[in-house]
């Protein structure tokens, strides 16, 4: 089956995942007034949440036989157990290992997802971009080699 | 040093020149589709494909969101005319696609699994050479809001 595969022309797949979980943004090596004056209301000591949505996008050659980079199934099951099993319905700085030591700002937490599925072995990990609410989100696409102008 | 992984929207396009402007028109279309690859047993048509393997089809309410790149008209102030954008997505994407079954009724379809990564390619390919003000720039089709596909020139950046 052909697919009229043109070399210069890149195609991504975008899967979005939804995940609620619960977070306090607070730095252990700055002072309760500090953490006040930087953080405000995300300071609250008992917490708050937010319902995120994780949006993937994965690059690779468009197999001709399935007409897909990856298969939606494995995706799909490889970000459940990386990820939503882990941060769903959970509280961000007690149960993510991670988020012990670091603040679990949504940058922070586009770090710590990339690394999770950027092992995905069907297709290359373009970015990942996470929505905190419907007013501000964030993307990652890795660190990228030094003189790399994108 | 640069700050790791931080995407630079300003950067991504400094060839088009420095007043480059993106557009975006975004439509809406309604399309049956089955996955299914003759070349398969029926056995491993489901186990790839599940339930989009269905004999009879399935459909989707797809949205498409086409990019145009450009320098705005100094005498209109446009990178293009809305309305000759619209004109283009209405004849080459809705009257092939819209109510219509994309594998039994879109040629350009034919002998290809109509998953969101070739119908973005075949839409990227049926506007291209249509758009001559400013230049076709990102093409995403959204099978549905949690499932999408982009499509655009190697080198360009997906936005």
């Amino acid at each position: 089956m052909s697919n009229g595969m043109s070399n210069d022309l890149k195609i991504e797949l975008g899967r979005r995942y939804h995940f609620a979980a619960s977070h306090r943004l607070h730095s252990a090596q700055l002072s309760d007034e500090e953490n006040w004056r930087v953080f405000g209301k995300c300071n609250n000591p008992y917490g708050h949440g937010h319902n995120y949505t994780l949006e993937v996008s994965l690059s690779g050659d468009v197999d001709p036989a399935t007409g897909m980079i990856a298969n939606l199934a494995d995706l799909d099951a490889f970000v459940e157990r990386e990820v939503l099993a882990e941060f769903d319905h959970k509280s961000l700085n007690e149960d993510v290992p991670a988020f012990r030591e670091k603040v679990p700002t949504t940058e922070n937490l586009c770090i710590e997802i990339f690394e999770r599925l950027k092992s995905f072995p069907k297709a290359r990990l373009e970015r990942i971009r996470i929505q905190e609410t419907g007013n501000n989100s964030f993307e990652y696409s890795g660190e990228k080699p030094q003189g790399d102008a994108q | 040093m640069e700050r790791p992984g931080l995407l630079d929207r300003n950067s991504r396009n400094d060839e088009v020149g420095a007043a480059m402007v993106l557009l975006t028109r975004k439509i809406e279309f309604s399309a049956s589709h089955r996955y299914h690859n003759p070349n398969l047993s029926a056995e491993e048509n489901h186990r790839i494909f599940g339930k989009c393997n269905n004999p009879h089809g399935h459909g989707h309410n797809y949205t498409l969101e086409v990019t145009v790149a450009g320098e705005p008209d100094p005498v209109t102030g446009m990178v293009l005319d809305l309305k000759q954008l619209k004109d283009i997505l209405e004849r080459e994407v809705m009257q092939r696609m819209d109510h219509r079954h994309l594998n039994l009724e879109v040629p350009e379809l034919a002998g290809q699994i109509p998953t969101c990564e070739n119908i973005a390619r075949v839409i990227w390919q049926l506007l291209e050479p249509k758009i001559t003000q400013g230049k076709l720039h990102h093409v995403r089709l959204y099978e549905s809001p949690d499932l999408f596909a982009d499509c655009y020139r190697n080198g360009a950046g997906a936005r």
